[in-house]
């Protein structure tokens, strides 16, 4: 286990959802220190030099986000915390959220304190109805205690909090989307630029970030950006929550220092296969992440090292896969989510995610016809890096990892 | 035609209005709330949060059918939503589908006769560390297998 918890301290605590509990054990200290001992521009370069990377799925250092924030507008700026979480194979915001809310609107008091917002809202999937009434309940223990509101920590700072509940529709994960659907329309992305850090949130500065990233902000500010650094890689520090599912003993989320190797993850960490199954693949970063074969998986849990490896580390969402699971049936269940979810604007992600599927069905009802295999192929090198949003390669990368390395399997 | 909006649901709508710098934003709480008390979204109520909000009725409409859990139509009092997404389908998700087809006598997206089920599928619930699983409503029910859903059903009577 992790010698550090950077995340799920204190997760065995009943009560830690509650602020009692959560000022026990030392929670808020970490904003009072930054809103009292720092200068939001002190805030910057710790978190610069912690270089924390997105937990999101693109892996983008958060420091550097918010330094692209206008520092003189004379408009509102705002902070979007993403808690969407939508990639299948993710479950981890959900875990972090219904423990500790504190941990994560502490983390946003310093976002905001450090890039000057006064409003911030958590863009919550819909169906987490449940988690959303946790953060609200907890949104207002923090307002009743002082860490929310007109005078946060007694220091004069401003900061409100909505909780804001989507509706159903992955797309609305993409950053851009989740800011359209924040002001009442379809999650349709925008063409970047102009980046949300300039133009966001009804035309105004905006941070996204992601739930987990916005959790470590705390530690970093506490214990310094060494500490976190050192808990990692070198330039990918500090821990990552795993969330393991499919045939394995303990299916899960696990807190592990960012490089632990995926094989240690699954047969160390999850128990290995369960039922004597044996693993035939591993899809490493929720699903947008391009297949590991089995051969692949002594591979440290880092951005660099996955994107060496043709893949990525995404939401740190691990799949595994047995070998008694045809691969037409993960290429059928990856062909059938993009179609479903492809919001329709632009042509090769609307009409290729569609053929895809039309073939991948064909195939599974054992109607397939010759060269279908290389004809699915041909579709979505025909989507990648063509469309307005990343869902188009979302799509692409992980059909091409599938029809690539199991074609053999496929043709049969 | 002008749907009957409780008193109840009009204070929370006003709640929620305060909240947002421009009506647009609270578009999607606002429906919440009126499918929450309502059980769908009709073309009345479409209008009338039009109205309240004051912008184009085809706003409404758009956002009601793009996002999948706005309801155009009644559904059972038990609006079952099973994933049959990839973790779900590694641990039996489309056996559980077709095992409460058969129990309901019905297909997916259809209701039972007596109004009491629906069934639909859906995509990741982010619960894939309990597969499979569905939502009854808004409640996660996890980790099922066919004693479990039987048990779940006869509770749900
Ligand atoms: C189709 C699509 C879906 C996404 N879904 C999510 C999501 O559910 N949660 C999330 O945090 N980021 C999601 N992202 C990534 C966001 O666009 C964005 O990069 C992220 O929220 C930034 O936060 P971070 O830098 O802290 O990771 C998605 C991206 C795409 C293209
Ligand atoms: S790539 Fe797909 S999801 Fe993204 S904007 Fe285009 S159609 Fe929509
Ligand atoms: S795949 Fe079913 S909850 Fe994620």
């Amino acid at each position: 286990m992790t010698a550090e918890q950077v995340l799920t301290r204190d997760f065995e605590l009943e009560g830690l959802r509650h602020i009692e509990t959560y000022l026990s054990r030392g929670g808020y200290r970490a904003a009072v220190k930054a809103l009292k001992e720092m200068t939001p521009q002190a805030v910057l370069e710790e978190m610069k030099k912690a270089n924390l990377r997105g937990r999101g799925g693109a892996g983008f250092p958060a420091g550097l986000k918010w330094s692209f924030v206008p520092a003189q507008t004379d408009k509102p700026k705002y902070l979007c915390v993403n808690a969407d979480e939508g990639e299948p194979g993710t479950f981890k915001d959900r875990f972090l959220m219904s423990h500790n809310p504190h941990l994560l609107l502490e983390g946003m008091i310093i976002a905001s304190y450090c890039v000057g917002i006064q409003k911030a809202y958590i863009y919550i999937r819909g169906e987490y109805e449940a988690v959303a009434q946790r953060l609200e309940q907890a949104v207002a223990e923090a307002a009743a205690k002082g860490f929310l509101g007109s005078n946060v920590a007694g220091t004069g700072f401003c900061l409100d909090v909505r909780v804001h509940r989507g509706a159903g529709a992955y797309i609305c994960g993409e950053e851009t989307a989740l800011l359209e659907s924040l002001e009442g329309k379809r999650g349709h992305p925008r063409l970047k630029p102009p980046f949300p850090a300039s133009v966001g949130l009804f035309h105004c500065p905006t941070v996204i970030n992601n739930v987990e990233t916005i959790c470590n902000i705390p530690f970093i500010i506490l214990r310094g950006a060494e500490a976190f650094t050192g808990l990692g890689r070198p330039r990918d520090g500090g821990t990552r929550i795993f969330g393991v599912s499919g045939p394995v003993e303990r299916p899960g989320c696990y807190e592990l220092p960012v490089g632990t190797p995926l094989r240690e993850i699954i047969f160390h960490h999850a128990g290995g296969m369960k039922d004597g199954k044996r693993l035939k693949a591993v899809i490493p970063g929720g699903m947008s992440a391009p297949v590991l074969g089995e051969d692949e998986i002594d591979i440290p849990m880092d951005c660099e090292s996955l994107a060496a490896a043709g893949s990525m580390l995404g939401s740190g969402a691990i799949i595994v896969i047995d070998q008694a699971t045809p691969m037409l049936k993960v290429l059928a269940k990856v062909a059938k989510f993009y179609a479903h979810e492809s919001c329709g604007q632009c042509t090769p992600c609307r009409i290729g995610t569609s053929w895809i599927l039309k073939i991948v069905r064909r195939l599974a009802s054992g109607q397939g016809r010759k060269g279908d295999v290389e004809e699915i192929r041909r579709l979505a090198s025909g989507i990648k890096g063509l469309t307005l949003c990343p869902l188009g390669d979302a799509a692409a990368l992980p059909i091409l990892a599938l029809v690539t390395k199991f074609r053999s399997e496929l043709e049969t | 035609m002008s749907p009957e909006i409780s008193d109840k649901v009009k204070r929370q709508v006003e709640d929620i209005l305060s909240r947002y710098p421009r009506p647009q934003a609270a578009l999607l709480p606002v429906l919440h709330c009126l499918q929450k008390e309502r059980g769908f979204i009709s073309p009345a109520e479409e209008q009338w949060v039009a109205e309240r909000l004051r912008i184009k009725q085809i706003r409404v409409r758009e956002v009601v059918t793009f996002y999948t859990m706005f309801l155009q139509r009644p559904v059972g009092r038990y609006h079952l939503q099973v994933c049959t997404n990839l973790s779900c389908a590694l641990e039996g998700g489309d056996d559980l589908q077709a095992y409460l087809e058969n129990r309901l006598g019905i297909r997916t997206g259809e209701t039972t006769a007596d109004g009491r089920f629906t069934l639909s599928q859906v995509e990741c619930l982010g619960a894939c560390d309990e597969a499979p699983c569905l939502m009854v409503n808004l409640d996660y029910h996890t980790r099922l297998d066919r004693d479990k859903v039987d048990r779940l059903l006869r509770e749900l009577d």
